[in-house]
């Protein structure tokens, strides 16, 4: 812990190693970016990109970057840090390190909107909202399920799994029902993926972000800290412990939806990007802004390797998070057995 | 003796869990600079008073008044300025360090301008070595034995620097060594800080032996308050707990000392010693 003070009484303390994995997250995303922007069917080198950023490109540069190859990387930066953040929230606030959104039933339910939309047919305007408002609205028929006896961490658990059991069926359901071609694009959409997103997709995210991201950073980070060491304790240390659940529950859910209405339900980045955040700055707490950092890494390389891996066709960066956090969580479950922590 | 002052009291209070109801009308008042232990029968609503008395329970009817206020009219972070609480149990974070742990009981007094002062600093310190964990410091709570991580949750609610603390069962997990330890620490904090200190203890000799006032409780109602030398009784003890026995003094400090009747082999018994 390193303490800065001004002589007017004005305290900040904070963990090196905590800003060093922010910075170096910040670099490698930003080396990423550039071979993502650069790369593709149309090469450039990064001193042409650098030109066309600054205003000094061909018409073609020009579109090829501003329109196509800048707002997608821009999306897996904001969806990748929108989930990671909404991962860590949901992982502290029920002090479970499987309490993500993709296990709590809220992916699921913003998937449900979407495939009414693939179903009945709309454009990708309707999908998007679709999935936004039937996020929201999973996340209110949670709070619904759980708000008699307060928010605990348990019933939340055990009521979003119940409830994303049933989700999975009706969104199987949904599948069936659609038109061979929309279940296709159906499946490319619940996979997760950036592929042809443009600034309509990353525009409300991005608002929704720079609202969010201070409210639960700074007027309710310190405070869900003191959450981890249980409701009473927290209470006693002044926490306003129901008040503040509703404001992060509902600011998590807000995430989870505009991020999967902007790339779709990308799996595994809320439940990983936390833990990795975590082992990386050595620090107990919820992490919010190294684990956000990590988050919009994973999905700009996991996007990337997606575009590289196959010369001949593109893999969804979703495919490329779910194996990977996939594997990263079972070699967790392996190293955790070892060191008797699980 | 004590009976003057009070800044925290509860009047009339009807104290429920959902449609559960644990007391009704119940009236405390806590002595100032008393050291008040609760006591009482499983069930019979101490903790739920405690929770009441700390704000986390909101009574259905009547009051808690803290420095004459009601205590829900005032912020979880005013109140936490005043009073603290440590409950039942609580959980460390993983692989948090012992001196990090303490100075989260500096969260009421802290901002986001204001996250680390000269006084936090200083306070966390003394409050690790008024409970002896001062060289634990840069432990892992995890590491640590069940006395050595009470005396650590006890050192992070004494950072917390309020004038009253109220403690549930701060003795319930520990060995009898662990027990006596963890009240004469309280005892000391409450002689030498002058902290008013609310304790839910189960034993009832440890109660009579560190109470300055005591409150035994039955059934959601207050069968008697005062000081333990008049409360503990035969016949009081028989009303709470439904227990046959003798109150002597206690050899060691004069104060009472229930010796529960030994029923079973009471006819082959020799009559005790005087």
């Amino acid at each position: 812990m390193t303490v800065l003070r001004t002589p007017g009484g004005l305290s900040l303390r904070f963990r090196p190693r905590a800003l060093v994995v922010g910075a170096g997250c910040a670099l490698l995303a930003a080396g990423l970016g550039v071979l993502a922007v650069a790369g593709g069917d149309y090469p450039m080198s990064p001193a042409d990109v650098l030109r066309t950023l600054t205003g000094g490109g061909t018409p073609a540069e020009e579109f090829i970057i501003h329109e196509l190859r800048l707002p997608r990387l821009v999306t897996a930066l904001l969806v990748g840090a929108a989930l990671a953040l909404a991962g860590a929230v949901f992982q502290s606030l029920v002090r479970n390190p499987l309490g993500s959104p993709d296990m709590l039933g809220f992916t699921q339910g913003a998937s449900t909107g979407a495939l009414v939309v693939v179903v009945l047919g709309g454009s990708s305007l309707a999908l998007s909202g679709a999935a936004v408002a039937s996020g929201l609205a999973t996340g209110l028929l949670v709070y619904a399920l759980v708000a008699r006896t307060g928010v605990h961490g348990y019933r939340l658990v055990l009521v979003g799994i119940g409830l994303n059991a049933i989700l999975t069926g009706i969104n199987g359901y949904l599948l069936t029902r659609a038109p061979l071609m929309d279940a296709a694009r159906a499946v490319l959409w619940l996979t997760g993926s950036l592929d042809g997103r443009g600034w309509s997709d990353a525009t409300p995210l991005l608002v929704v972000l720079a609202v969010l991201t201070p409210l639960v950073l700074l007027g309710c980070g310190p405070a869900l800290r003191m959450m981890e060491m249980g409701d009473d304790t927290a209470a006693a240390l002044g926490v306003p412990v129901r008040r503040l659940r509703l404001v992060l529950l509902g600011a998590a859910v807000l995430l989870v939806a505009f991020a999967a209405a902007a790339a779709g339900p990308v799996s595994f980045v809320a439940l990983t990007a936390p833990h990795v955040a975590r082992r990386l700055t050595r620090s107990p707490g919820p992490n919010l802004l190294p684990a956000m950092c990590v988050g919009a890494t994973l999905l700009v390389g996991a996007d990337l390797l997606g575009q590289r891996v196959f010369a001949d066709h593109q893999l969804p960066a979703g495919a490329i998070t779910g194996a990977v956090g996939g594997a990263y969580l079972v070699w967790l479950l392996a190293v955790e057995r070892r060191a008797g922590r699980l | 003796m004590e009976a003057g002052t009070s800044r925290l009291s509860g009047t009339g209070m009807t104290l429920a869990y959902d449609r559960r109801t644990i007391a009704e009308g119940l009236t405390v008042a806590v002595p100032d600079r008393s050291f008040t232990v609760v006591i009482g029968p499983n069930a019979c609503g101490k903790s739920t008073l405690l929770r009441a008395l700390s704000r986390m329970l909101k009574p259905t009817a009547g009051a808690v008044l803290l420095d004459g206020e009601d205590i829900h009219r005032r912020s979880a972070r005013q109140v936490a300025r005043t009073l603290g609480l440590l409950p039942q149990s609580s959980i460390a974070p993983d692989g948090i360090t012992v001196s990090e742990l303490v100075a989260r009981g500096r969260y009421p007094h802290q901002g986001l301008l204001r996250q680390w002062s000269r006084e936090d600093e200083r306070v966390v310190e003394e409050s690790m070595a008024a409970t002896g964990v001062d060289d634990l410091a840069d432990r892992a709570v995890d590491e640590l034995s069940g006395g050595q991580r009470q005396r650590v949750w006890l050192a992070m609610a004494l950072a917390q620097q309020t004038p009253l603390l109220l403690l549930d069962e701060p003795t319930t997990y520990l060995d009898i060594a662990h027990q006596i330890e963890i009240l004469d620490l309280c005892a000391r904090l409450h002689d030498e800080q002058g902290r008013t200190l609310v304790a839910v203890l189960h034993d009832l000799n440890h109660a009579a032996r560190y109470a300055t006032h005591l409150i035994a409780m039955r059934d959601g109602r207050v069968v008697a308050a005062g000081p333990p030398g008049e409360v503990v009784t035969a016949e009081l003890v028989a009303e709470v707990f439904g227990l046959p026995c003798r109150v002597i003094d206690d050899p060691e400090t004069g104060t009472p000392l229930v010796v529960p009747s030994a029923r079973r082999r009471a006819t082959t018994l020799a009559p005790g010693p005087a």
